[in-house]
């Protein structure tokens, strides 16, 4: 190569900045999730992994213990396990982000694109999108399954709102993903993640009404913020099922609201140190 | 500051903790050179590129890169480098051609401009029959070139290179050598690390070795060699015993005291006069019936000069990990 081929190419100096930062901020983002939507689009596996798990589960839960379980107060499990299913897959959804933020982070991805003069909160707000357009996909293929099985919700604004609320708690869980992904040493420990987020699903009202539960561990399921994302869309569905008489599972919708805005404004600040931590 | 200088880092100071990364480090890279930058594990080498390349902040002195200022103007430095190997790494999931279509639109090309400097690179990089492949199944050599082609996607002043051949076969090694060589012709200046004496030698027209956070030397390749000594004889014996008589032998025509390595039953010294040195051990050794494995005159390797320096060896294990959990403590 020549000084002369250099001339000639394409891209042989720096792009001038004609706009502002903000353009570039939601371009380098853009950018970061076709990256993001590009990797499931290459893995096939794990994207059928990925949506399969979740139809698994309400199949799985649906039918095994469909028929052994009972609601409290009456109604039908369907309605009560449903929203409970995509309630989980919101929370287990952490795990994912943090395996593709630990894995970018050690094999000197992100440094490669710390080492560039793109907007730098890009790479993770590109990662938070990305996640949330695949919960999207996750939410509308698990309904689908269950809609097969025979769950019938309302429609409307209630059922908008519904998925708006299972979102948005996927969005707060975006930022423990990414602490998560920035604080364990390697890929391999992410994997370990799946251990400590089964036992806090598990201890919610996804599968089991807490007033069920011995009463300590009712109480702790109840305050599960899991719990009031899971309460407030069945309501939100139509199929107010399965609801306890305490303070927090009768302001299921008002809770499904706050605890989201709780752990965004805890771990997203811990996220963010994390991620400057990267340039000390 | 010189337009001349590509690089210059003055009394950079970096610590983790207790631990001293960089003390005092001091750099300067000539425009349109490969300067190689060479130390032992830990010495600082990772934690200077990181800091010449924004990567990481510095505690103290200060650093220009191309002319401009590593801490108060990162981001104009980063449109201006291009960093390789264990510092910055290509995505495996991505083609090669969606890596460096995906890299020029982070570089604000423009997804046209992406495309086509993309075509451009992998021809460039004879990489053109392997564009739509997956990396994860590239070959140590392809992956190589595919990383030296991501950062050349603005043709960068300065690359910052990183043991650009190790685990290579020589035919790919021989490849990557002629694309840093083009590079450099093209105006570009390469700061090469490596732990790797002979690949310094073959490429850097200068070199910083670094120890403990400090520069220690600063030289060309023949310099530094010179900095130890000039050649050197080299006996190998057959039978540990006999190297008490080899030591007394060789101390007769080399300047100051033969190094003895038993393990590997050599006696070496520095001598001045070398043919006649030579000839000279050569018969005596003969004429006392020792048996010889081999003899001969060695130009001092980048090895001795380290040794000499720093008092040890280089150590072949990769300095990353130790480097990494020094910056995690």
């Amino acid at each position: 190569m020549s000084a002369l081929d250099v001339e000639s190419a394409t891209g042989p100096a720096t792009a001038p900045p004609e706009h502002g930062r903000l353009f570039w901020l939601l371009a380098d983002c853009g950018n970061i999730v076709r990256r993001g939507l590009t990797h499931y689009w290459r893995q096939p596996v794990n994207i059928a992994w990925q949506l399969g798990f979740p139809i698994l589960s309400v199949l799985l839960y649906g039918y095994v213990f469909g028929s052994a379980m009972t609601v409290p107060g009456g109604g039908d499990y369907k309605d009560f396990l449903m929203p409970g299913m995509f309630a989980m897959t919101m929370a287990f959804g952490f795990i994912n982000t943090a395996t593709v933020v630990v894995y970018d982070s050690t094999k000197g991805v992100v440094d490669r694109f710390r080492s560039m003069p793109m907007s730098s909160s890009a790479v993770v707000a590109g990662r938070g999108v990305t996640d949330l357009v695949v919960a999207c996909a996750e939410l509308a293929i698990m309904m689908l399954t269950a809609v097969a099985m025979g769950w019938r919700p309302d429609g409307g604004w209630g059922f908008l709102a519904a998925f708006g609320l299972l979102l948005w708690l996927r969005f707060a869980l975006i930022w423990i993903g990414v602490w998560l992904g920035l604080l364990v040493p390697n890929p391999e420990a992410a994997g370990g993640l799946f251990a400590v987020a089964f036992p806090l699903t598990m201890i919610s009202s996804i599968f089991v009404a807490p007033q069920l539960m011995p009463e300590w561990l009712g109480w702790v399921a109840a305050w599960n913020p899991i719990s009031s994302t899971a309460a407030a869309v069945r309501d939100l569905f139509g199929t107010p099922v399965g609801g306890g008489d305490s303070w927090v599972e009768q302001h299921a919708l008002l809770m499904a609201g706050v605890w989201p805005v709780v752990l965004t404004a805890v771990f997203l600040p811990l996220a963010v140190r994390r991620f400057q931590r990267l340039s000390r | 500051m010189s337009e001349r200088h590509a690089v210059r880092a003055e009394g950079l100071a970096k610590s983790y903790g207790d631990k001293h990364a960089l003390d005092g480090f001091d750099l300067t890279v000539r425009e349109g050179t490969v300067h190689g930058l060479l130390g032992p594990n830990g010495a600082g080498k990772t934690t200077a590129v990181r800091i010449l390349s924004t990567l990481i902040g510095l505690d103290g002195g200060r650093a220009e890169v191309a002319g401009l200022d590593v801490a108060r103007q990162a981001r104009e430095v980063r449109a201006r480098i291009g960093l390789t190997g264990q510092y910055a790494a290509v995505d495996e999931v991505l083609t090669g051609r969606q890596n460096l279509e995906m890299f020029g639109r982070l570089f604000h090309l423009g997804g046209r401009r992406a495309r086509a400097r993309a075509v451009e690179l992998l021809e460039q990089f004879d990489l053109t029959d392997a564009a739509d492949r997956g990396v994860g199944k590239y070959s140590g050599g392809m992956r190589r070139r595919l990383d030296l082609a991501a950062s050349m996607i603005l043709a960068p002043a300065v690359l910052f290179l990183d043991e650009p051949t190790t685990g290579l076969d020589p035919r790919s090694r021989g490849e990557v050598w002629a694309s840093v060589r083009d590079l450099v012709a093209s105006g570009t200046t390469v700061l090469l690390t490596t732990q790797y004496l002979e690949e310094a030698d073959k490429l850097a027209s200068r070199i910083t070795v670094i120890d403990r956070g400090r520069a220690i030397a600063d030289d060309t390749p023949d310099g530094l060699k010179d900095l130890v000594g000039g050649d050197r004889i080299e006996v190998v014996v057959a039978d540990r015993a006999e190297i008490p008589g080899v030591v007394k032998t060789v101390a007769r025509v080399c300047e100051g005291e033969p190094e003895v390595e038993n393990e590997a039953l050599r006696v070496h010294a520095p001598v001045t006069d070398r043919v006649s040195a030579l000839t000279e051990v050569a018969r005596t050794l003969q004429d006392e019936g020792v048996a010889v494995e081999d003899i001969g005159l060695r130009r001092p390797s980048l090895d001795d000069v380290f040794l000499r320096l720093t008092g040890h060896r280089t150590s072949a294990e990769p300095v990353r990990h130790a480097e990494k959990e020094a910056m995690a403590a």
